[in-house]
Parts: structure tokens; C-alpha cells; sequence
């Protein structure tokens, strides 16, 4: 009985992913006044991708055909060591983050790899500027992540957050507010949402990820909006295990909480899509900065205590 | 032997591969079984120079660093032979043949010798063996150039270590590092800063970096991969054998060396990004490596200074297993710039493009080598990377000085890793991938199979390598305690099993998930044929090769962020009319350390130098009067 508990966990993310970009726009549109698409949007979209036939460039080798099966690859292999509501994921050991957080450097790679296969220059555009924010958002992430490692005396996810209580927000509030705070600005940057990117603007000269993606079609597309639903999902993960660090004691009362968590970060990055403006290009790297600011703050904090 | 058979046509290089290959698979069937069972084999000839001694000791630590080299050189001289055909008749193959083969010799000695006037030996012979190599096309100003830094930085570091040297054997009955006894106090951290200083010149480390972007890329291919695969880490072993002699370390020691390795990592990193030439690229990726390499020797000194052992031990095995791993992946990536060059007869990144079209192959294994510089799983570098990273992080959570230490550690592998990634992704997406820029790119064409063969099997090395990582850990726990002392050995191999093994089952189900998303996206199509187009790019009616993005377009955004560090120098079009016709635009990478702090050096010295150039007046009798006069002198002091 206890090994289906792993499994129908990531099950569950796999199968859950694709709501999260739902729930946003049905945020987005209740601000806008709007109806707004069905919140299961995206797995009709995935569901027509996936029987359509794709358009290659002439220009293209197989390094675009294999960027997006790498990129969503990447990312479902991630999801082995990602822990969910606070249990232990499949693969759980010291040092897991480092693998999670070179996992989504391959998917990167993969993708702008893939974006300069085509030899334009708007996806070119778009791969410069991915690997731009890049340098800045990883070590954030990273200064984050070795902050709560040692909020817990932990070394791998599944044990950082495992060892979270609501008894860790009375000690060390501060610390994991500002860790929450980094998160979630490194999410929006990751995500490509707005401040950092807006994902409606397909045909301006301004945005990052969308651009990065404009020459595939069919399944290759399906599999990187799948991908895109699963990274975001990481991260609301992550920052929703520490957010709503309860423990009812049951199984199933913890992943009714986490879940409902993951889909309040949604909803939260829905408002900040709704109520914010996208950022000038040139001072993403200062918004990536600040959430550096936050992680490394919040390990000095914790270091000092 | 190459130059005994000069008269005949093809003879030296038949004879040079030979003797390479045959000499590279006897010095794997010795270093092998060393690495293997731990046991170390010594040799002792008799030599007849004053306080020398020709004395070998092969432990499993000069194993490692052997393995890499018997296995570079082999495969370098397999390559090479189908590199230096296509200057057939234009060059003299004894001459860089038998080069070749001395600097496999030359660095066989550095790393076994146990006799400090048979290792300077060793030392002098692979800097003037490498200094004919780089000098390869001495027709090219650049190279001469190169040459002539290349043989400054070469002497410098020899200078320093000859001083190393006379230090330590001050009270020594004989120049056997056995017979040494280690000095305390201001005399060990002078050893130590003289060491730093004189391997680090051969490590390549900033700020003593400035002679590798000259060298590496003015050296034939296969030596390049040589050279930046084996020889800088000659440094690196050095440092290492004076670190283990110099015990108990102080904590400042672990501060400088993490703080270089810290600047270098960064730095090497941001510097390859900036870069217009391939080999340029992956040379200034080796400054990052050895940085990488550095900071976690830096990061195990300060651990182990502080009482930190567990954690010593992990920094220690991960930078001797990234010697190993950046050793196979730079060399293929250097065989494969040198596939570039081959074919586009170039490799400036902004006339290339479109290559992977034209060598498929080639191109697949570049691409594997440049995700293993980029330590992304399942290759071989991120093995070596996630050790450095496990020590990290339990280093933070040890008190004081550590954690910092640890969280310093970390960061910049984390930022360098991004960096690293940008500069691959641009160097391969550049060069590879798109529309040829030029015609010489668009006429490329794929190497023979003598330049292929080597590739291949350093890119399934690679792989293997990183797969079947805890493979490695015995081998590896032997050569930390040759090194370091056998209790860090064995400490080592516990830490790190475990994690080891989850990341190998991590790689293989990461990829046996990319095979089912591969068969599940082959059923999606259900035997359909994809449709083939232009690239759409928004509704584009015409796409040119010359509308891509371009090398120095990717890197705009984050060079001139650091601009202030890159001091790039961009020549923008003056428009002064309303409906301009031409414009043009460039942009050039300078060599910061060179034009900034070394030429003012230099020339301050040079002016220093002309004071004496009384002494120096070109008449031969007088010359023969200073040596008659110095050996007088110095018979008057022995006696």
C-alpha cells in the first residue's frame, strides 16, 4: 500500500499539471471582465496538438525535433525528486536539488538549442534573452534553496520540506518570508510570466519564452506547453509546501491541503498578472537581482541565528 | 623517431602515430591496475646529474591524472593523423610528430617523477615540446605571438618553482621529495604562495590565465585537446602533491585558493561568452574548469582546517574526478572545433553556421561534449560538479567559516554553470545550427573517419562515464588518499555511495523517459510525413542567412552587462545623412588581463631592464670573461 502512495503522487502532478495555466487565465479574465477560456483549456489544446501534423523548417536538424521531447523529458524526470505535500518523492537523496536544478538547465538548453535550429532571428532573440535571466534567476534559486537546507539541517527536497512545520514559521518567520518572496519572483521569471515576460504577446519584439517557440507545431508543441504546465507546476509546488506547511496526520487530508495550496499560487500569479505591468526588458535582470537579494538575506538570517 | 625518418613521404607521421598509440596503450595497461587496485609501482634507474636521482613512483593519484593523458594522446595521435594530412606538403610532419611524443613523454615524467631536479626536467622539456606545437603555424603573427607569451608564462612559472624547490630541499640530503621534510610557519606558506604561483602558471587560473587563449587555440587541434585536456592540470597535481606535503594547512590557505577558483570559475565562464573564435571559447572554458577544480580544493582546505573532515573529503574527490571528467570532454570538444576548422577552414563563430547540416555527426558529438561542459545530466560533468555541491552544502551546516565557505563554493558554481551554459548554447547554436554565413561554411564537409573514430569514443566516455559514475568511487577513493592521506580516501567512499547511485538511476530514467516521449511523439504522428517549409518566423516572405541572430547578437544582453568587467569594444556606424545606405558594425572581445595589467608590466620591466643593458653589448670576449669570473666566483665560495 505504501509504495502507491509515491506513485499516485506523481501521478497526480503529471495528470494536474496543465490546470495551472487554466486557473491563471480564468484569473486573468475575471479581472479583465471577461468569461474567459475553460480552465481546462489547455488539455483540449494538447489534445488537438497531438493528432496534428507538424511543419519543419528547411533549415532545421534534429536538434529541433529533439529540444521539445528533451525539454518536457527534463522536467518529468524532475518531477521524480520533487516532493509532494511534505512527502518523500521517489527519488529522495543529499544533494536532489542539484540534479532538479541541472535537470531544468538541460530543458533550457534543449529549448534555446532548438530555437536557434531554425535560423531566425526573433527565436535567436528570444534564446538571448533566455539565457540571459537565467544567469541571474538560477543562483537566486540556488541561495534559496541552500538557505532552507539549512533552516532544516536538511540536504535533499524531500527532507527540507518534510522537516517544515508551522512550528518553522513561528521560529523563523522572516527567513521563510523572504524565501517565499524569492521564489516567487524567480517562478514568474522561469514561468515567463509577467513582470518578467507575458505570455499573450506572441508577435512582439519584447518577449522571451513564447518567442523562443514560434516554429514548432503539432506534437513537438503539444509536448512544450506540457512541459511549460509542469515547470510551473514545480514551482508552485515547491513554494506551496512552504507556504501551507500543515500536517493533518492522514495522508489524503495533506494532499487536499498541498493541492489546494499549488492552486492558490496559480491564482496569485493570475493577480500579479492582472494587476501588474510587464516590466521594461532591460530591468528584468534587476527584478532577478532582488530575488537574489531576498535568498541571500534570508541565508544570512538563517546562518545568524 | 619521426625525425629519423624524415627523408621518406609519410613517414614521420606513420611513425609519430605509432609510436603514440603503442606508447599510450603500454601507459594505460600500467596506470589502469594502479587506479584499480591502489597499489603504487615504483622504478629506480641510475642517473648520474648532481642531486638527481631517476626515480618514478606511479601511485593511484598519478594514475588519474595518466589515465586521461594515455587516453588523450592516443586518441589525439589517431586525430592527428587525419588533421596534419591537410597540411601535407605544406609543413614538416617530424617536426610537430616528435613534439608531440616529447610532451607525452615530458608529462609522463612531471607526473611520476619523485626527484625534484628529474620533475623540473620533466617541466622544462613538455613547456619547450608544447612551445614548438603552438608555434605550429608560425607563419600567423597570432601564433608567433602566442608563442612568445606562451614561452614568458612558461619561464616565469619555472622560475618560481625552481625557487619552491630550493626551499623546501634547503636542508634536504638529496633533491628526493622523500628525503624533504616539511618547513613550518612562514616558510611553508612561502612554499605554498611559490607553488600556487608557479603551478598556477601552467593551471591557467586568473588572474595567471593570459597565455592560455593565446596557446591553446595557435596549437593543432589534437594538441589543444591535449594541452587543455592533460597538460594544465599538470598544475593542478602539483598543487595538489605540495598541498599534501605542507600539512598542517592553514585556514588562509583554502580563503586564497577558493577565492582564485571562485574569480576564475566566474570569470573563465563570462570570458568564454565574450569570445569570436571556437577554440578561443573552449579555452577560456578551461579557466573555468580549473577553477571549478580550484574552488574545490579551496573549499576541502578550509573544511579540513576547520576540522571538517567528511566534507574535506567529498571536496577533495570532486575536484579530482572533474580533472578526470573535463579532461575527456574538452578533449572532444577540441577535436571537434578542430573538425570545424577542418572543414570550414575557420573558426570564427560569425562566419560559420549551419554545420550540422554538413557534418552530422561531428556536430551530434560537439553537442554532447558541450552539454558535459555544461555539467548537464546524464554526462560526465555533472558528476564531478555534484560532489563539489554535496560538500557545499553540508559545509553549511557547519559553523562559522564553513557554511560561508560552502555557500561561496556553491554560488559560483551555480552562476558559472548558468554562464557556462550561455556560452556553450551560443558557441554550438552559432556554429551549428541555422544557415551557413559564409560560403566557406556552406562548402564544409565531414571529416574522415581517422578524425571521427576518437570522437566517438571520447564522447561514449563521456557518457559512460557520467552514467556509471559509482564506477568510479573505488578508484577514485584510492587516488584522494594517495593525495590526501587514506583516511580521506576511505572517509570519501562512504559519503558519497548513495548519492551517486540515485543520480545514476536518475540519468538512465531520464533517459529511458526521453526514449518513451520519443516513441509516444513517433505513434502521435502515426506514420504521417511532417510538412517542410521555410522557417516561418512570424510570416518572414524571404529569411536570410545573414537576419539570424549572430554571436555577438546572443551574448549583447549579458556582455553588456558585465561590460564594465569585458571591456568589449564595439565600432558603431556614424550616420550623418537622412537615408543611410551601408552600415557596418563590430564588436571585439578584448583580452582584459593582458591589455590592462600585463603590457604595463611588462613595459615597466622592460624600461627597468634597458638600465642594464650596459652589461649586454654583443662582444663575445667579454661574454666569456662574465662566465670565466662566475665560475671563479663560485669555486671561491665552494672552497
Amino acid at each position: 500500500m505504501e509504495i502507491i502512495k509515491p506513485f499516485s503522487q506523481y501521478l497526480a502532478a503529471m495528470l494536474l499539471a496543465p490546470l495551472l495555466p487554466g486557473i491563471i487565465n480564468r484569473v486573468k479574465a475575471f479581472f479583465g471582465g471577461r468569461r474567459g477560456q475553460p480552465a481546462l483549456q489547455l488539455y483540449f489544446d494538447l489534445y488537438k496538438l497531438s493528432r496534428k501534423t507538424p511543419v519543419y523548417s528547411r533549415t532545421a536538424t534534429w536538434v529541433f525535433r529533439a529540444g521539445p521531447v528533451t525539454g518536457v523529458c527534463a522536467l518529468v524526470t524532475a518531477l521524480l525528486v520533487l516532493p509532494f505535500a511534505g512527502r518523500p518523492s521517489f527519488l529522495a537523496f543529499e544533494g536532489d536539488f542539484i540534479f532538479l536544478l541541472y535537470l531544468l538547465g538541460l530543458a533550457r538548453f534543449a529549448t534555446v538549442l532548438a530555437a536557434l535550429d531554425t535560423g531566425s532571428a526573433f527565436e535567436g532573440m528570444g534564446a538571448s534573452r533566455e539565457v540571459q535571466f537565467a544567469v541571474f534567476a538560477e543562483p537566486a534559486f540556488f541561495i534559496g534553496l541552500a538557505a532552507l537546507a539549512r533552516v532544516g539541517g536538511q540536504t535533499s527536497l524531500s527532507g527540507m520540506f518534510g522537516a517544515l512545520t508551522p512550528e518553522t514559521w513561528r521560529v523563523a518567520a522572516p527567513v521563510l518570508a523572504l524565501l517565499t518572496a524569492a521564489f516567487f519572483i524567480v517562478l514568474l521569471a522561469e514561468n515567463s510570466r509577467v513582470p518578467a515576460d507575458d505570455p499573450n504577446t506572441h508577435l512582439e519584439l519584447t518577449m522571451i519564452h513564447e518567442v523562443m517557440v514560434l516554429d514548432h507545431s503539432g506534437p513537438d508543441l503539444a509536448y512544450i506547453l506540457y512541459g511549460a504546465a509542469l515547470k510551473l507546476w514545480l514551482f508552485a509546488a515547491l513554494i506551496a509546501s512552504m507556504v501551507l506547511p500543515r500536517r493533518t496526520g492522514s495522508w489524503a487530508g495533506d494532499s487536499a491541503l498541498f493541492l489546494l495550496a499549488v492552486l492558490g499560487v496559480a491564482v496569485a500569479v493570475g493577480v500579479v498578472e492582472s494587476v501588474l505591468a510587464r516590466l521594461r526588458l532591460t530591468k528584468v535582470p534587476y527584478l532577478l537581482i532582488t530575488a537574489f537579494a531576498f535568498s541571500a538575506l534570508a541565508l544570512i538570517f538563517q546562518v545568524g541565528r | 623517431m619521426p625525425f629519423c625518418l624524415r627523408g621518406r613521404p609519410g613517414a614521420p607521421a606513420r611513425a609519430g602515430t605509432y609510436a603514440a598509440v603503442a606508447a599510450s596503450l603500454a601507459g594505460l595497461s600500467a596506470a589502469l591496475p594502479v587506479l584499480l587496485s591502489g597499489e603504487p609501482v615504483s622504478v629506480s634507474f641510475p642517473w648520474s646529474v648532481p642531486l638527481g636521482s631517476f626515480s618514478l613512483v606511479l601511485d593511484p593519484l598519478a594514475a588519474l591524472f595518466l589515465v586521461p593523458l594515455f587516453l588523450l594522446t592516443g586518441l589525439g595521435a589517431v586525430y592527428g593523423a587525419g588533421y596534419l594530412k591537410a597540411y601535407e606538403g605544406r609543413k614538416d610532419p617530424a617536426l610537430p610528430w616528435a613534439a608531440f611524443n616529447l610532451l607525452t613523454a615530458a608529462m609522463l615524467l612531471v607526473f611520476t617523477a619523485v626527484n625534484a631536479v628529474l620533475f623540473l626536467l620533466g617541466w622544462e622539456l613538455m613547456a619547450a615540446a608544447s612551445f614548438l606545437l603552438v608555434l605550429f603555424e608560425h607563419e600567423k603573427e597570432q601564433a608567433r605571438k602566442a608563442g612568445f607569451i606562451y614561452l614568458a608564462a612558461g619561464g616565469a612559472g619555472a622560475l618560481l618553482l625552481m625557487a619552491m624547490f630550493a626551499l623546501l630541499g634547503a636542508g634536504a640530503p638529496s633533491m628526493d621529495f622523500a628525503s624533504f621534510t616539511p618547513p613550518a610557519g612562514g616558510a611553508a606558506s612561502a612554499a605554498f604562495l611559490l607553488a600556487l604561483a608557479g603551478f598556477g602558471l601552467k593551471a591557467g587560473f586568473i588572474p595567471l590565465h593570459v597565455w592560455l587563449p593565446e596557446a591553446h587555440p595557435a596549437a593543432p587541434s589534437h594538441v589543444s585537446a591535449v594541452m587543455s585536456g592533460v597538460m594544465i592540470k599538470t598544475g593542478v597535481y602539483g598543487l595538489i602533491r605540495v598541498l599534501a606535503f605542507l600539512r598542517p594547512w592553514p585556514e588562509w590557505w583554502g580563503w586564497l585558493l577558493l577565492g582564485l577558483g571562485l574569480v576564475s570559475c566566474l570569470g573563465g565562464a563570462l570570458f568564454a561568452l565574450a569570445q569570436h573564435e571556437l577554440k578561443r571559447v573552449l579555452a577560456y572554458s578551461s579557466i573555468e574548469n580549473v577553477g571549478i577544480i580550484l574552488l574545490a580544493l579551496g573549499l576541502g582546505v578550509v573544511a579540513a582546517a576547520c576540522g571538517a573532515d567528511r566534507l574535506a573529503s567529498l571536496a577533495f574527490a570532486g575536484a579530482l574526478l572533474h580533472v578526470f571528467n573535463h579532461a575527456l570532454f574538452k578533449g572532444l570538444l577540441f577535436m571537434g572545433a578542430g573538425a570545424v576548422l577542418h572543414a570550414a577552414g575557420t573558426g570564427e563563430l560569425e562566419a560559420l553556421g549551419g554545420l550540422s547540416k554538413r557534418m552530422p555527426a561531428s556536430a551530434a558529438l560537439f553537442l554532447a561534449g558541450s552539454a558535459a561542459a555544461c555539467a548537464l545530466p546524464p554526462l560526465n560533468g555533472f558528476a564531478g560538479e555534484f560532489l563539489v555541491y554535496i560538500g557545499a552544502f553540508r559545509a553549511l551546516n557547519a559553523p562559522g567559516p564553513v557554511a560561508i565557505a560552502g555557500a561561496a563554493a556553491g554560488l559560483a558554481l551555480a552562476t558559472a554553470g548558468a554562464l557556462a551554459a550561455a556560452a556553450f548554447a551560443r558557441a554550438y547554436g552559432v556554429a551549428f545550427l541555422g544557415e551557413p554565413r559564409t560560403e566557406r561554411a556552406a562548402g564544409a564537409h565531414a571529416p574522415g573517419g581517422l578524425m571521427a573514430g576518437p570522437m566517438w569514443i571520447l564522447a561514449v566516455l563521456c557518457l559512460g562515464s557520467g552514467l556509471l559514475a559509482p564506477l568510479l568511487l573505488g578508484p577514485l577513493a584510492f587516488a584522494v588518499g594517495a593525495g590526501f592521506g587514506p583516511y580521506y580516501g576511505f572517509l570519501w567512499g562512504l559519503e558519497a555511495m548513495t548519492p551517486f547511485l540515485y543520480v545514476s538511476a536518475g540519468g538512465f530514467a531520464l533517459l529511458g523517459i526521453i526514449a518513451m516521449a520519443a516513441a509516444k511523439r513517433r505513434a502521435f504522428l502515426g506514420g504521417r510525413e511532417p510538412a517542410v517549409a521555410g522557417t516561418w518566423d512570424c510570416g518572414y516572405a524571404a529569411p536570410s542567412a545573414r537576419m539570424q541572430y549572430g554571436a555577438s547578437s546572443f551574448a549583447q544582453p549579458l556582455t553588456d552587462f558585465f561590460q564594465p568587467l569585458l571591456r568589449k569594444i564595439g565600432r558603431y556606424p556614424v550616420i550623418s545623412e537622412y537615408f543611410p545606405a551601408k552600415a557596418s558594425f563590430s564588436s571585439e572581445a578584448q583580452a582584459v588581463f593582458y591589455n590592462s595589467v600585463y603590457m604595463p608590466a611588462a613595459a615597466r620591466l622592460r624600461d627597468l631592464a634597458f638600465r642594464f643593458s650596459w652589461l649586454q653589448h654583443g662582444r663575445l670576449q667579454i661574454y666569456i670573461l662574465y662566465i670565466v669570473v662566475t665560475l671563479i666566483g663560485l669555486l671561491l665560495w665552494k672552497l
